[in-house]
């Protein structure tokens, strides 16, 4: 099977592409999508290739077009709403929520919303406190939506199709960061599965669990360790809601030790939800108090120095794992 | 618009209004009485004093027109066609209501008549509307979704993006303000700069009108102008409703918002009576039509209530169902 060379914002665009050649109930909507071709330039061309109706950009209402999302999938279309960042998806949150949420459940199953919802998110570009927000955790709070975060490129390939053929809500987070990551990609690459952790790297001492944006950084991370000896075990969470804890669980149960790696706020985080399922799971496994490797409980500040000793780093997981394996 | 202008229809339509308005108000009547019995629970927002909005309006409807209602939606529930037996159980949260039980009155939902809710987030459903109307749009069907809300979301931010989008996409929508003076204690004039809600949607462009929302005759007529041009050129149209709600926000409230005499004035422009009246001046109908059509509501009122009365509750084992649509293992 051949592979080419190409690029995570590539390969989402490809998934775009390959979607709205398969179906034609599908389309995207958002704020540049069109004209401008996406602020992340993920949909650079296909205006070109597919007008205005199924490249369709929107006004600057982020409720009123995830909400006509919401109604366009009640009335038969498959939407991909692209909302620029989870930053503005706030003005979104209720449609997303009160709505996309709760509309199967409320009416006894008569009706679905088979949406798909993408939103970049994440710090690390100087970018301060309004436009760095890492808040995957506020979704994946809520029944009756799934949340991803592809992290690779397969991931970002095939996660959108997936999602597509999902009858329900999935929100989709794709890490600025990781727009510009490079690598090959089978040619007939198309639809994962979206319920399972994936284990990026096996190891025996110690298991780092991640997601997104900070995959790269845990992977460094246990390069570093491997070079001390100690082997971490890297698992990429992938799906966010709902939790694979299988997967999870049979980790730290081999390496009896875990850190938890997530940029977002260590407070009511993702990595705190984590820490709990392994507690209540695992509890007699463990041979060490867990740890967690969350975001500094402040705004995101723009001088670079002070933004990267804010946000989780490889420095940062490596003397976690160290403490844990009395390293 | 006064009453004058409008033309009454011939007898068989008038009593249809008239029947349409009066199980509305008799199923309501019966609703509070059941919910100081305690036997419906939550909120219960009645529609007393309003129903001509949701009979005109609805009349003028295909089948296979959408429907996104609010918290208020007892009403459009019934004229849209929802078997009154269903609502009813739905207010007592049974699984033989209209959404299994797990809406109550607030979250009405039907496939079939391809009623959204129900909606309880004020504005929320705006969106909504405009989003299936998109479907039908991008489908070309030629289809119609009204959408109904008080005047109290036109002061949400959802209210005037989904009016902007509805006229910069040329959707089909046909939007739907009752206003009826009052979101819960706050008046119009003391929370909008701009009290004339209709003239805010002139101001995206959509072509508006606004009428006596006490009138049902006027309400059907409004309604079946604006449905045609929507069906004829695909654009939305924005009717506001002049009306009053004759009872509290939800069931009780002291109502220190709002002046006696005011509501005893409009209670003179019950939708009801007016119609009543009218029929009867113009020799349209009698005493006995009245009686008789009163004493068919009752019997259908009293077998709804009977058929909630009758239901089950969902088994808590069901409680997880439908968060997620279920899949093969
Ligand atoms: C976004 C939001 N804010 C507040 C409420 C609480 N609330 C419910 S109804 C209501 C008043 C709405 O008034 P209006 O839109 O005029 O409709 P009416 O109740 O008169 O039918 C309020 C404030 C809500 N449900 N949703």
């Amino acid at each position: 099977m051949s592979a080419a060379r190409t690029t995570y914002r590539e390969a989402v665009r490809a998934a775009i592409r390959a979607a709205l050649l398969d179906d034609e109930r599908v389309f995207l909507m958002g704020e540049d999508v069109g004209s401008y071709g996406g602020c992340f330039g993920v949909s650079k061309g296909l205006l070109e290739e597919f007008g205005p109706e199924r490249i369709r950009d929107t006004p600057l209402s982020e409720s009123g077009f995830t909400g006509a999302g919401i109604g366009a999938a009640l009335g038969g279309m498959r939407p991909i709403v692209e909302i620029m960042t989870v930053n503005f998806s706030l003005l979104a949150l209720d449609q997303i929520v009160n709505s996309a949420a709760t509309i199967r459940h409320m009416s006894d199953g008569q009706f679905s919303v088979p949406l798909v919802i993408r939103m970049a998110t994440g710090a690390g570009r100087q970018l301060a406190a309004q436009h760095s927000h890492s808040l995957e955790s506020f979704y994946a709070h809520v029944p009756g939506i799934r949340v991803v975060a592809p992290a690779t490129l397969e991931d970002a390939r095939g996660m959108l199709p997936a999602a597509l053929a999902d009858p329900d809500p999935v929100v989709i987070f794709e890490h600025t960061s990781l727009y510009n990551l490079e690598g090959e990609l089978a040619e007939d690459a198309g639809a994962v599965d979206l319920d399972r952790a994936a284990i990026r790297r096996p190891g025996r001492d110690v298991t780092l669990v991640t997601h997104g944006g900070s995959l790269a950084k845990t992977l460094a991370a246990a390069a570093t360790l491997a070079e001390e000896g100690i082997e971490a075990e890297v698992i990429d969470l992938r799906s966010l809601r709902p939790l694979d804890d299988a997967t999870i669980i049979a980790s730290v149960s081999r390496t009896r030790r875990a850190v938890m790696v997530d940029e977002g706020w260590r407070t009511m985080s993702l990595a705190a939800e984590l820490v709990t399922r392994i507690v209540e799971q695992a509890f007699y496994e463990l041979d060490a108090p867990l740890a967690r490797v969350c975001t500094a409980e402040v705004p995101i500040p723009y001088p670079a120095h002070l933004e990267q000793a804010a946000l989780p780093s490889a420095d940062k997981i490596v003397a976690a794992a160290r403490r844990l394996t009395g390293g | 618009m006064s009453r004058a202008d409008t033309e009454l229809p011939g007898r068989e339509e008038g009593l249809q209004l008239l029947r349409g308005m009066q199980r509305i108000r008799r199923f309501e009547d019966r609703a509070a009485e059941l919910y100081s019995a305690m036997k419906i629970r939550g909120f219960l927002h009645l529609y007393n004093g309003q129903e001509a909005v949701a009979v005109g309006v609805l009349q003028a409807l295909h089948e296979d027109d959408a429907v996104v209602a609010t918290y208020r939606e007892h009403g459009h529930a019934l004229a849209a066609g929802l078997p009154m037996g269903e609502v009813m159980a739905e207010l007592y949260g049974r699984e033989q209501g209209s959404s299994g039980g797990r809406g109550g009155s607030m979250h009405i939902f039907d496939a079939e008549h391809r009623f959204y809710g129900g909606q309880a987030i004020v504005a929320g459903g705006l969106p909504l509307a405009v989003g299936l109307a998109l479907a039908d749009q991008m489908q070309h069907r030629p289809r119609v979704t009204a959408c109904f809300f008080g005047e109290g979301a036109a002061a949400e931010g959802e209210f005037h993006e989904a009016l902007n989008l509805a006229a910069l996409w040329t959707l089909p929508v046909l939007f739907v303000c009752e206003n009826n003076l009052y979101a819960m204690g706050t008046a119009l004039g003391r929370s909008q700069a701009e009290t004339d809600i209709h003239a805010r949607a002139g101001g995206y462009g959509i072509e508006s009108t606004a009428l006596d929302g006490m009138d049902v005759v006027a309400v059907a007529a409004a309604a079946r102008a604006a449905v045609t041009g929507i069906r004829e050129d695909g654009k939305p149209r924005f009717l506001e409703c002049h009306t009053y709600r004759f009872r509290a926000h939800s069931m009780f409230d002291a109502q220190l918002y709002r002046p006696r005499e005011e509501i005893e004035a409009w209670k003179k422009r019950c939708p009801i009576m007016g119609l009543r009246q009218r029929l009867l001046a113009a020799e349209l109908a009698t005493e006995a039509d009245f009686a008789a059509l009163e004493q068919d509501i009752e019997a259908e009122v009293e077998a709804a209530v009977a058929f909630a009365e009758a239901g089950s509750w969902e088994p808590v084992e069901q409680l997880a169902s439908h968060v997620m649509t279920e899949r093969e293992a």
